[in-house]
């Protein structure tokens, strides 16, 4: 066996540290496991939740006898909110470090970067974001949830309970694009009407102008696809106008970055938002998770975030299939998922869609309140029928592409 | 009609809230040729100040009003006392200088208070115009950019201090020959110019919000009024706020944030092209 | 030994390290050291770009990024649009120049200078920066390219060896290129600066009122500068978009142009060689704080991967320690160990 010094002080650490508990112990190679987010720069309020429960996910998995046998470890990528960098780290993951697979990326910007890369050099790769669908790659599994799964579900519901007329302020890049395309879709189909759809830029602060046309416009409820913290002041602003008494406002981007922490309840309560992950989902294994998570990240962690949850289950989906191909090799792990897995995760089942390699899974429309979520109504196993309706990576397993969605 | 008293206000908020938010870096820059890419970090910690200061059991008035500036006072004399000091008449260096720096500030911000702050809500509540409603703490934005420009004017120009400063300015050694210690002059003004930047940041924080990498989004845009407002700090930041905070917000309205945002800029380089010496170079002159 | 035999030794060491660099590189390192190093040379002349302008041209430039983003986004354009990519090559360098060219037209036959010009090429910069950023929809595309707006255009097509299509440049390939770009780049600019061009522009740059007095005009030789400079920065930009298959708009962002201005101060400025030892030296060591990153970690164990954190206390460092740049230090120390003996033997 061929190790260096440092791989081998780094073994007999974990080893001695494993003892010392009464863990198992391993004699094996540690399978490394690649990770690439953004935990600087203007991206790091979705990297940074992603990756302390990336390692929350490891550290699980090593205390239950790791994989194969084997110990996991953590190669953990800054990225730095560049993409350059993701370029550089995906290679060096890829190539130097060899992983096993890849978890990471989160804009789509960043995933469209390091796709190719890891397609080049067959690494397989999970994106765990949730975002605007249509991603079609076998070396790809995307956890996260689509439009179908959820702006399906909360335009009607928010159109029952307000009114038809809907005004969209959208991020201007192409999952706030797509998004809003979305909303436009099933408010039409349930019989209301987009009054307007107006997209900034992520570093605009400065809504005053909106908010008054807003006002003239006079919808019945604001849907926001506005990401980032730049993007925040909007519903600070919004509501110092004492906007947010008489047009309620519904999301499915908001709490993903905590905003509903950031503001204060007066600003976020009544915030419609619909996801796959909420704290307050009611089963046996979110109980334990809560439990373990926050004796390990103290009991004071803010809020274990949707994207966060996405790459626990990411993570442990891609630990199934290692266990049911009994090999880390990459085709043999994607035909093993290719096989359809579920986990009894957090947040429900959760299981692979083999034609798509997205995630079929438990949706909830929940409300802020007092800088939590309320749940208010659960949808069940949500097929990603977006992407299935351009996809279908069993009669085309090489598909490699991203498509848009046309209506 | 009440719509376009509400577009009046929003354009006089967003000219009197990019003159506050300038205002420090003009001092520091006009002053004493230092080319302050921090500034963005320093409005990122006054804003930081106010809210830690507000969880602290102050209120927000004193929190924004008097805690921001002293902290950030503060760090704006330590870091003049630690860095900057040795770089008079080295424009350049203090450019990569303070550039670190501010890496430095965002990251040591992430560090203690993580990605997550809870931030400051816009106290006040709102008030109607006709059929539309605006926030008030607007109006409070705009006070406060009147008596801080108003402050730092008289101070220039009837108070002993001002004069001190002018003259280290416009020539040290016959200053220090007059019996004035430069370095201190330096260290305060610097200190001055830190403390208006967090008034400013604390002030701006319950609109725009506050998390560490936002001063990004304001530095380029305060050294570009700072630029072409020309040599006088007070009428020059007022002159150039009032060109591009009003072009930024009416194509903003008219069109996209994004025009507005470029009408901006294209408004900056045709006025330095027009007048390449700052408006203040052309008109005003002499005046501070 | 004379300052002439020096220089001659300097460049023939430069040479010799360049060169070994090209061959060496490959044949000892995996293909991960490569492709990284690949991506320094492309950015090392971006550097040099800048040196030229800046360094020597004395033309303070906030918006190299305009030239170098302009390139990448013409040769992606381009190259999605024709599949051949002798011409987008070549558009990638005139678009830029073209570009400068009118920007410096109005720019120094403006007489503005020193600090205003700084903040001009920065704003064009974000105009460029906002404007790109804006076109996400699917309304923006020129010809059957998509603009992409943040997202930037992904997937762009390799470079291939000129007029035929089907021999795509590999991996390997790029790093040769990059790496002989970067060498020919440096013996140009050397060539062009020991030229009386070049020797005019520095006295330009030493004292512009007494070249005017002399005869030289020293608008029309800071345009020549300004538009060289541009030309080799949209080169580099269409490197930059073969390394990585993509392009977005953070390359026009304030962060990056700051980062071509701390390569060159970190260098040195007035030196040719110290600008890519800076770039290449941040690079790395950006790189080599985010890959280390811990994790879960807690206290001050946490601050090691905090990057900015350790980058920024870095570069504040240099500035009081090393403030003339690198290589003028290193430069000056070796003058202090050379000069007493070459005094001796003269």
């Amino acid at each position: 066996m061929n190790i260096d010094r440092r791989q081998f002080l780094g073994t007999a650490a974990a080893v001695a540290g494993a003892s010392a508990l009464g863990g198992p112990t391993f004699a094996a190679d540690p399978i490394k496991v690649g990770s690439l987010h953004d935990l600087s720069g203007g991206l790091d309020i979705y990297g940074k939740p992603m990756v302390d429960v990336f390692t929350f996910a490891i550290e699980e998995a090593n205390a239950a006898g790791g994989l194969l046998g084997r110990p996991l470890q953590l190669i953990n990528y800054d990225t730095q909110s560049s993409m350059q960098l993701y370029t550089q780290f995906a290679q060096q993951a890829a190539l130097k470090d060899k992983v096993a697979v890849v978890h990471g990326g989160i804009t789509s910007a960043s995933r469209e970067v390091i796709r190719p890369v890891l397609d080049k050099f067959k690494t397989l790769y999970f994106y765990n974001t949730q975002y605007e669908g249509g991603v079609c790659d076998r070396n790809q599994f995307d956890t996260g949830v689509t439009p179908a799964q959820t702006v399906e579900k909360l335009v009607p519901y928010a159109m029952k309970k307000w009114g038809k007329k809907v005004y969209v302020v959208a991020a201007d890049y192409n999952y706030g694009q797509i998004t809003s395309q979305w909303v436009k879709k099933y408010a039409t189909e349930n019989g209301g009407e987009i009054l307007s759809i107006e997209y900034f830029p992520l570093d605009v602060t400065n809504f005053s102008s909106t908010i008054s046309k807003i006002q003239a416009a006079k919808p019945d409820f604001v849907w926001s696809a506005l990401v980032g913290g730049a993007h925040i002041s909007f519903y600070r602003q919004w509501a110092a106008a004492g906007m947010n008494k008489s047009i309620p406002m519904a999301s499915t981007t908001f709490g993903v970055g905590n905003e509903q922490i950031v503001l204060s309840p007066e600003e976020a309560n009544g915030m419609l938002v619909c996801y796959n992950y909420f704290e307050g989902v009611k089963n046996p294994a979110n109980t334990a998770f809560l439990e373990k998570f926050h004796k390990r990240f103290g009991a004071d962690y803010p809020n274990v975030t949707e994207l966060a949850m996405g790459t626990y289950q990411g993570f442990n989906l891609w630990a199934e299939g290692v266990k049911k191909a009994e090999s880390i090799d990459r085709l043999k792990v994607i035909e093993a998922l290719e096989t359809g897995i579920s986990i009894d995760a957090p947040s429900g089942k959760v299981t692979i869609d083999p034609p798509t390699h997205h995630c079929i899974l438990d949706v909830h429309i929940a409300e802020a309140k007092d800088r939590k979520f309320v749940l208010l109504e659960d949808f069940s196993q949500q097929k990603p029928t977006d992407t299935a309706a351009v996809c279908d990576l069993k009669k085309n397993p090489n598909d490699n592409q991203q498509y848009v969605i046309k209506f | 009609m009440d719509l376009v008293a509400l577009l009046a206000i929003q354009v006089v908020y967003a000219i009197a809230s990019l003159a506050l938010m300038s205002v420090g870096l003009a001092i520091i820059f006009g002053m004493m040729k230092v080319i302050n890419l921090a500034h963005g970090e320093f409005l990122m910690l006054g804003g930081y100040a106010a809210i830690e200061a507000n969880r602290f059991g102050l209120s927000i008035w004193v929190a924004m009003l008097i805690v921001a500036p002293i902290v950030v006072g503060a760090i704006g004399i330590i870091v003049e006392r630690t860095v900057i000091r040795w770089l008079y008449g080295r424009m350049i260096d203090t450019m990569l200088a303070t550039w670190g720096l501010s890496l430095f500030l965002v990251g040591l911000t992430t560090a203690i208070f993580g990605n997550t702050t809870v931030g400051l809500s816009a106290p006040l509540g709102s008030f109607e115009i006709g059929e539309y409603r605006t926030s008030t703490y607007t109006l409070f934005v705009i006070g406060v950019a009147i008596v801080v420009l108003g402050g730092v004017l008289a101070v220039l120009r009837f108070t002993k201090l001002g004069l001190i400063a002018r003259g280290t300015m416009q020539n040290a050694n016959m200053a220090a020959a007059l019996g004035v210690n430069p370095n201190r002059v330096y260290s305060i003004t610097f200190g001055v110019g830190a403390a208006l930047t967090g008034l400013a940041g604390a002030v701006i924080a319950p609109v725009s919000g506050i998390f560490p990498t936002i001063g990004a989004a304001y530095v380029a845009k305060c050294f570009i009024t700072v630029i072409g407002g020309g040599a006088s700090i007070v009428m020059g930041t007022t002159a150039a706020s009032t060109l591009f905070g009003a072009v930024n917000q009416i194509a903003t309205y008219v069109t996209t944030p994004v025009f507005g945002e470029v009408a901006l800029l294209a408004a900056a380089i045709v006025l330095i092209r027009a007048l390449p010496q700052g408006i203040t170079g052309r008109f005003f002159r002499g005046s501070l | 030994m004379s300052a002439r035999a020096l220089n001659g030794l300097g460049l023939a060491l430069i040479a010799v390290v360049g060169l070994a660099v090209l061959v060496l590189v490959p044949w000892l390192f995996d293909l991960d050291v490569v492709l990284n190093v690949t991506v320094y040379m492309i950015m090392a002349v971006l550097a040099l770009s800048l040196a030229l302008v800046w360094g020597f041209g004395g033309i303070l430039c906030f918006g190299q990024s305009a030239f170098f983003g302009l390139g990448a986004y013409t040769y992606a354009i381009a190259m999605v649009n024709i599949g051949e990519s002798t011409a987008p090559l070549i558009l990638a360098i005139l678009v830029p120049a073209a570009f400068a060219a009118l920007l410096g037209y109005f720019i120094f036959y403006g007489r503005i200078s020193d600090v205003y010009l700084g903040v001009i090429t920065l704003t064009v910069t974000l105009i460029l920066f906002n404007s790109i950023n804006s076109t996400a929809g699917p309304e923006f595309h020129i010809g059957s390219a998509k603009l992409g707006g943040f997202n930037g255009i992904p997937g762009i097509p390799s470079l291939n060896v000129p007029f035929f299509k089907d021999w795509q440049i590999d991996l390997e390939g790029m790093f040769y290129l990059s790496t002989a770009s970067l060498i020919l780049c440096y013996f140009g600019l050397r060539a062009l600066l020991a030229s009386r061009f070049g020797r005019t522009i520095v006295g330009i740059r030493e004292n512009e009122q007494r070249a005017q007095l002399l005869g030289y005009d020293p608008r029309i030789y800071k345009l020549a500068t300004f538009t060289i400079g541009a030309a080799l920065a949209g080169y580099a930009g269409c490197l930059f978009a073969n390394w990585g298959n993509f392009v977005s708009p953070t390359i026009f962002g304030l962060a990056q142009s700051a980062q071509i201005i701390i390569w060159v101060i970190v260098g040195g400025r007035g030196t040719l060689i110290g600008p890519i030892i800076g770039c290449v030296g941040i690079q790395w060591l950006t790189a080599a704080l985010g890959a280390n990153a811990p994790s879960g970690a807690a206290g001050w164990q946490a601050l090691l991967g905090n990057v900015p954190l350790i980058l920024g206390a870095i570069l504040v460092a240099f500035v009081l320690l090393v403030p003339k740049g690198l290589v003028p230090t290193i430069g000056g120390l070796e003058a202090l160990l050379i000069r007493p003996r070459a005094g001796a033997s003269r």
